[in-house]
């Protein structure tokens, strides 16, 4: 094929995870007792799909695993198999793996055999469990298209046909009339089959009509084929199976085969049956794929992975309204400058006007197109909740509210981590077990509430959970136990509660498999802080906590302060700004002769010279007396930056300085200013990091 | 020959003209006091005058700092500093060459201070020597062979080389 298939694959994943989602939602929708079959049809739907988008791609591994699962749907879908929790189980698990795969693939890593070999094995014996006898009498079975039947041969150990004479198969292959209307071309399979081995094909054209009757779009021949070679019968029904709905298909050894058990297959030509025999010898298949890590590490995943995004078409026929109207503007102001008079004025100023609404227009929507509802990140975390409950023999549901809440793409891929963690701790600490919220009067399942909602340019994320809440008494003494903090500290409830976030405390009392993983809430903090947002709690002792995180709308906009050093300007963001201050010689205090202090009513603060730190050689040195004081906060230290001189706020677009450049410490960005020139914004929690060292 | 030195684009020059006896390759040549250097004019955007730029704290001296290139954050860098020649002052006609770099979704731009630009010379693949190697004295890093045009010769500069340079300087840092 000349045509460059890899050009279709970034769609094709996007349509594979999209697919993996439903199946997941619709996995865990489903009602064990009470099947809704019209879900099951959903998740065989999907499975259908990506079973047939990685075929066509060339990925037979994922083609012959998603097979494997569709089977087993198939049974569910016609009620021949029973909806048991531990076949969701096993469905849920190979939807992970599914997920996994298509990830090595997409990003040209080699698929990890050994836990697809567990998948599959798992999901063979679900397979096998039920519907035994089909899948013992499959391997001689010749008869049908059933889709059980290849499967069947997979789950046997593995078994090669030998031949005295001649190995080989005979075909019966009998296309229905609508075959090429499906887009299949039999030339296509037979050359497939030439591959394999040997190909003899007989033409039976009697059922040919007329020639007056003949619908060229109809197939009215069948053939004969035979194929010599040591093939099995999977590797031919795999060719068939486009068509296997479409067509009569038989299938009969050439020879009478003896059935031969050979404890290690030779190689054959569908990379299939190197996974399916991985179960047996696990030792064996994992060297072979040694160059890929053992353990798949999603944050190494994710950075190759090119972002693309769904815009709703809505967003961009306004769009393309905006720019027809900056264009309309545009031409009319070129034809008030083409003959400009003085009587022209209050018109070229009304074009202006107008040029400037529309220009803000503009980037609203445009800013539009990179908000994503919040149901991106809230919709993995039914399936969190299940597992883990499950887990942790506890009952609880999870409500989300506000899904369709509309965020900045950024904020949605960063915040996912954060809100997993509050969310394993809900369902860890949070909620009881179910004896223990019977004794408390409260109602066995527990709930976890997730809220998003819009309030004043922010975001807020909600996570509420009815469990125990937090005892402040408990963690009072725990953090004077860790010396956190003073015995003598006199705390609102609020700053009591927010111990928790204090590097190095843990509330749980023992480390388990879901929380206490290195990752505290200070890291939580720390990450929410650094998209620009805070975290909030509120927790009642026996009802439940509150935690609330708010969020910029956007990352791509912030509120600075423009400040100069010598000529050099610079942005502060806006939100780490506590207050500024011109300085007096008697607020200035040296440190051990070299690091310098100010009193800030009555705490002292180190300063930053910014002058010193960015090496500013340019414009007047100013004096220590001169100058202005800029006190900001980063991570939960108080510091001064010490510039020339306050200019002004203004909201500015932050732009990447690593697109072309590289990082800077002390720069998180750059943004262009009204002059067309570059101002470099600063980055506060790096220079107090900066400073101290 | 330094074939495997070649740009990849020239490089896919050559996969396509491979039958063919001569290649030429297109090169934009430009002056550094005395010397002239020249780049794979398919990687050059376009070249501007030089204007100022926005310093950068903390970074090496050559590079010069970051200018706003239709919305997009370009950093600047001066040649003659990079390669460790006589500073001279920046007049109306010190230009910057805009080159690019990379490949599919990751390509970068940045700009390289020269004195002037001065030609558009074709090159017969075949007339490329190799850089000879001067010892540790001069670096010959970026450069990807010599060639002569009119009696001048003009070094060949490896654009991917001149360019990712920095971020090899931040691993050292």
């Amino acid at each position: 094929m000349s045509i460059d298939m890899s050009q279709f694959h970034q769609v094709f994943f996007e349509e594979c995870f999209e697919g993996l989602e439903a199946m997941e939602s619709g996995l865990l929708s489903l009602d064990i007792g009470d099947i809704d079959s019209e879900v099951i049809n959903t998740i065989f739907r999907a499975a259908h799909s990506i079973k047939g988008g990685s075929g066509t791609f060339g990925f037979t591994v994922v083609a012959e695993y998603t097979h494997i699962m569709e089977t087993l749907l198939d049974e569910m879908r016609d009620g021949r198999r029973q909806v048991t929790k531990p076949a969701v189980d096993v469905l849920l698990g190979s939807v992970d793996c599914l997920r996994e795969m298509l990830t090595s693939i997409q990003n040209e890593q080699d698929v990890n055999a050994a836990s697809v070999a567990t998948h599959q094995a798992a999901l063979e014996m679900e397979l096998k469990g039920t519907t035994g006898e089909s899948a013992h009498a499959a391997p001689v079975s010749t008869h049908g298209s059933a889709p059980t039947t290849p499967v069947a041969v997979e789950a046997e150990p593995e078994e090669e046909d030998t031949a005295d004479e001649e190995q080989g198969w005979k075909i019966a292959f009998c296309p229905y009339l609508n075959l090429l209307k499906t887009g299949n071309d039999p030339v296509r399979l037979f050359r497939e089959l030439n591959e394999l081995g040997q190909l003899t094909t007989n033409v039976n054209i009697q059922d040919i009509p007329t020639f007056a009757e003949l619908d060229p779009e109809e197939c009215n021949i069948s053939w004969e084929l035979k194929l010599v070679g040591d093939i099995t019968e999977k590797a031919i029904r795999e060719i068939f199976s486009w068509v296997e709905d479409d067509c009569a298909l038989e299938l009969s050894p050439l020879a009478k085969p003896k059935k031969v058990k050979k404890p290690k297959p030779a190689p054959t030509p569908t990379p299939a049956v190197e996974i399916a025999s991985a179960p047996a010898h696990p030792a064996e298949a994992a060297p072979k794929k040694a160059a890929a890590p053992v353990e798949s590490d999603p944050s190494k995943n994710a950075p190759k992975a090119s972002s693309s995004i769904r815009v709703d078409t809505d967003k961009i026929d306004t769009l393309i309204n905006m720019v027809g109207e900056v264009v309309i503007t545009q031409s009319m102001l070129g034809l008030i400058g083409e003959n400009f008079t003085m009587d022209k004025v209050g018109q070229l100023k009304r074009g202006l006007a107008q040029l400037e609404r529309h220009t803000r227009d503009l980037q609203q929507s445009v800013m539009n197109i990179r908000m994503l509802p919040i149901s991106f990140v809230f919709s993995r975390f039914p399936r969190l909740v299940h597992d883990i409950s499950t887990q942790l023999h506890k009952k609880i549901t999870l409500k989300l509210v506000g899904e369709n809440t509309e965020v900045d793409k950024a904020v949605v891929e960063l915040i996912n981590d954060p809100l997993v963690h509050l969310i394993r701790n809900s369902l860890d600490h949070g909620i009881e077990m179910p004896a223990d919220r019977v004794a408390a009067g409260k109602p066995e399942m527990g709930t976890i509430e997730l809220k998003a909602y819009h309030r004043g340019g922010h975001i807020v994320i909600e996570i509420v959970d009815d469990g125990r809440g937090m005892d402040k008494s408990k963690l009072l003494a725990k953090a004077i136990e860790k010396g956190l903090i003073d015995e003598s500290a006199i705390m609102t409830d609020k700053q009591i509660l927010e111990l928790i976030f204090m590097p190095g405390f843990s509330t749980a009392e023992k480390l388990t498999d879901i929380s206490g993983r290195g990752v505290g809430m200070d890291v939580v903090r720390r990450n929410i802080q650094s998209l620009g947002g805070n975290i909030d709690i509120i927790s009642e002792l026996g009802k439940g906590s509150t935690i609330a995180i708010h969020l910029p709308l956007t990352l791509a906009i912030l509120d600075g302060q423009s400040v100069a050093v010598g000529d050099e300007t610079y942005i502060v963001p806006l939100v780490s700004i506590i207050e500024s201050i011109n300085i007096t010689e008697k607020m200035l205090n040296k440190v051990a002769g070299k690091g310098e202090t100010f009193k800030l009513r009555s705490e002292y603060l180190p300063i930053i010279r910014m002058r010193e730190i960015f090496n500013v050689k340019s414009g007047e040195a100013t004096k220590s007396n001169e100058g202005v004081i800029v006190v900001v906060e980063g991570q939960g230290a108080l510091c001064g930056f010490l510039v020339d001189e306050l200019l002004g706020q203004q909201q500015v677009v932050i732009k990447s300085l690593e697109a072309n450049y590289r990082r800077v410490e002390g720069v998180s960005g750059a943004t262009i200013l009204g002059d067309g020139s570059v101002a470099l914004i600063l980055d506060v929690p790096g220079l107090v990091r900066l400073s101290v060292r | 020959m330094s074939q495997e030195n070649k740009t990849p684009a020239a490089l896919d020059a050559a996969a396509q003209n491979n039958t063919e006896a001569t290649i030429t390759i297109q090169y934009l040549s430009f002056v550094l006091g005395k010397e002239e250097y020249g780049v794979d004019i398919l990687r050059v955007q376009e070249i501007r005058s030089w204007e100022p730029v926005s310093r950068v704290p903390n970074v090496p001296p050559y590079e010069k700092g970051v200018v706003n290139l239709r919305g997009a954050i370009v950093p600047i860098i001066d040649l003659r500093e990079r390669f460790s020649l006589s500073k001279v002052e920046y007049t109306p006609l010190t230009v910057v060459v805009v080159l690019q770099t990379g490949s599919g979704n990751h390509t970068r731009i940045m700009g390289v201070v020269v004195d002037s630009v001065s030609d558009v010379i074709s090159v017969d693949k075949l007339e490329i020597q190799g850089a000879p190697d001067f010892g540790t004295k001069v670096s010959n890093e970026f450069i990807n062979g010599l060639v002569s045009v009119n009696e001048r010769m003009v070094m060949l500069l490896d654009v991917d080389k001149l360019l990712t340079l920095e971020s090899i300087d931040l691993n050292e840092s």
